[in-house]
């Protein structure tokens, strides 16, 4: 794997190679000393041109317990406040031997445009892009999924296993959400089916293409059972003037997740949301802080995912380089 | 196979070195002789290093405790992958990362030994030391492979080895194991005169 760019790139095999790589990394995580040699004198710069607190914590916090050198890099305070642009801010960390870049980008593309050109050698992991792509949180999400709900009826290790069957509904602003366009595409390669459930004015243009079903009514969906249901923040901050909802209060009633709506589900059923929440808007104390609610753990899952991430983009970079050397032969060591 | 054992064939055709009743003697020899150096099987502990190394611990676990009887061949049998403490990540194809499982004692204080199929440059091993020092501190690290081909980068040696095989650089080691090839036997390809 050389980026990680959407998760509309990632054929079955591939996701499902990375769920597993990530259940070897959660594996070491448990143990007293977490750290690993793998990605030592590598170095990762973590990209970030928008806000984010767990994003960039986790992706800290991967790269690491595999050892490799960290920079952090916030458009704010750097130069890119004065007027810098993509290209020379990428051609400044190609010139200080970046190995991958985590890159979060207000707009749309950023990633690829950022992988497309060659202003840098290092892999490219999309760390969230405009409204566009997040792939790192749904392949979290779909090893949340895996780790609960796969393996549940037949009791077995997940290890190599898909979601097939699974029934996942996805509530709320879809509009905004680029954790739900990744996790459409990814959990739709891993076989799940997957209902998005939003008022129609925060449901995308062309959102019938999509490989989801769509409904406008959360209680229907959640009289069906489904094995998860995934809720997504209100992003307010993208709304601009409003008018996507009438008021907090009624878009509360029709799609957040009380008291009410959680005793409905079935008993396997899990609660997720990508954070941060807004308590009281799309999701309750009651269900945030219920026990079927796996919030915390997607946090945790998020370290050993993007590890898995980033041993996947970093191992074998310089394969071509090293098929040149002479007399490469023998995987017995 | 028709080709007779140990005579390497002009055209470069595998050479059975091992049968599969060289295989097994040569383990239940390495067995007595970890059980003598160690005075019984108390304090052991066997990690096989994936792939070849697991099937192979945990013949060798089964053989100890038909020896000793007091042993539960699955209470000191455990795995160990190294993948993510090679040196040589960035110039070889991804490699798939393992399980490492333990015995429920863990290894603190025990006598740890590593078991794999084919000791070459003793960078596996080199690997291996390293992530046992994460895991805990054996009183003492041992190895036991099947085959020792030589050509060492490192030094590292075996202490206790099924069969010493002389190889030339370009030449491949294939161990076979009923538990992962379907048959017991050890190959050498690319064999040149």
């Amino acid at each position: 794997m050389r980026h990680l760019l959407s998760t509309g790139d990632l054929s079955r095999e591939q996701a499902v190679t990375i769920l597993d790589t990530a259940a070897a990394m959660a594996a070491t995580q448990a143990r007293e000393i977490k750290k690993l040699p793998t990605l030592r004198g590598r170095t990762v710069v973590n990209l970030f041109f928008e806000d984010s607190t767990r994003t960039r914590i986790s992706f800290e916090t991967a790269a690491k317990r595999l050892s490799a050198d960290v920079i952090n890099f916030s458009a704010k305070g750097s130069s890119v406040s004065k007027g810098e642009s993509l290209k020379d801010t990428a051609q400044t960390l190609q010139a200080m031997g970046a190995d991958a870049v985590v890159i979060r980008h207000h707009a749309s593309g950023a990633p690829h445009r950022l992988a497309a050109s060659r202003w840098t050698d290092g892999a490219v992991v999309n760390a969230g892009d405009g409204t566009h792509q997040h792939p790192t949180q749904a392949l979290l999400d779909a090893y949340t999924l895996r780790r609960h709900l796969i393996g549940l009826h037949g009791g077995a290790d997940p290890t190599g296993r898909d979601l097939d069957g699974l029934r996942v509904a996805i509530v709320g602003d879809v509009l905004h959400s680029r954790v739900a366009r990744s996790n459409v595409q990814l959990l739709h390669t891993l076989g799940a089916q997957v209902t998005l459930v939003a008022p129609p004015t925060l449901l995308p243009v062309g959102v019938e293409s999509w490989t989801a079903d769509v409904s406008y009514h959360l209680d229907e969906v959640l009289a069906q059972g489904p094995d998860a249901v995934m809720m997504l923040r209100v992003q307010r901050e993208r709304m601009g003037g409003g008018g996507f909802f009438p008021s907090p209060w009624e878009y509360t009633r029709g799609y957040g997740l009380d008291a009410r709506r959680l005793a409905q589900l079935p008993e396997h059923t899990i609660v997720m949301h990508p954070g941060p929440m807004n308590r009281g808007l799309e999701i309750s104390a009651d269900a945030a802080d219920s026990p079927r609610s796996v919030v915390v753990e997607q946090v945790a899952n998020g370290v050993a995912v993007r590890m898995a991430v980033l041993y996947l983009v970093l191992s074998g970079q310089d394969q071509t380089a090293g098929d040149l050397v002479a007399g490469q032969i023998g995987a017995h060591a | 196979m028709s080709v007779p054992a140990n005579t390497p064939s002009a055209d470069g055709d595998p050479v059975e070195i091992l049968g599969a009743g060289d295989m097994s003697r040569a383990l239940t020899r390495i067995g007595h002789e970890i059980l003598e150096r160690n005075h019984g099987g108390e304090h052991l502990v066997l990690l096989g290093i994936p792939t070849r190394g697991v099937p192979l611990a945990r013949r060798l676990a089964a053989g100890l405790a038909k020896v000793e009887p007091g042993l539960d061949a699955q209470a000191f049998v455990g795995d160990l992958d190294v993948t993510m403490y090679r040196d040589d990540l960035a110039h070889q194809p991804t490699r798939t990362v393992g399980a490492t499982a333990l015995p429920v004692a863990g290894i603190d204080g025990k006598v740890v030994v590593l078991v794999d199929d084919v000791l070459f440059s003793g960078r596996t091993i080199r690997a291996a030391l390293d992530a046992i020092s994460d895991l805990g501190r054996p009183r003492a690290v041992q190895l036991a492979v099947l085959v020792d081909r030589g050509h060492r980068e490192l030094p590292i040696r075996a202490d206790y080895v099924g069969k010493n095989l002389p190889t030339a650089a370009g030449e491949r080691v294939r161990v076979l194991l009923a538990e992962t090839d379907g048959r017991d036997g050890v190959l050498l390809e690319g064999a040149r005169r």
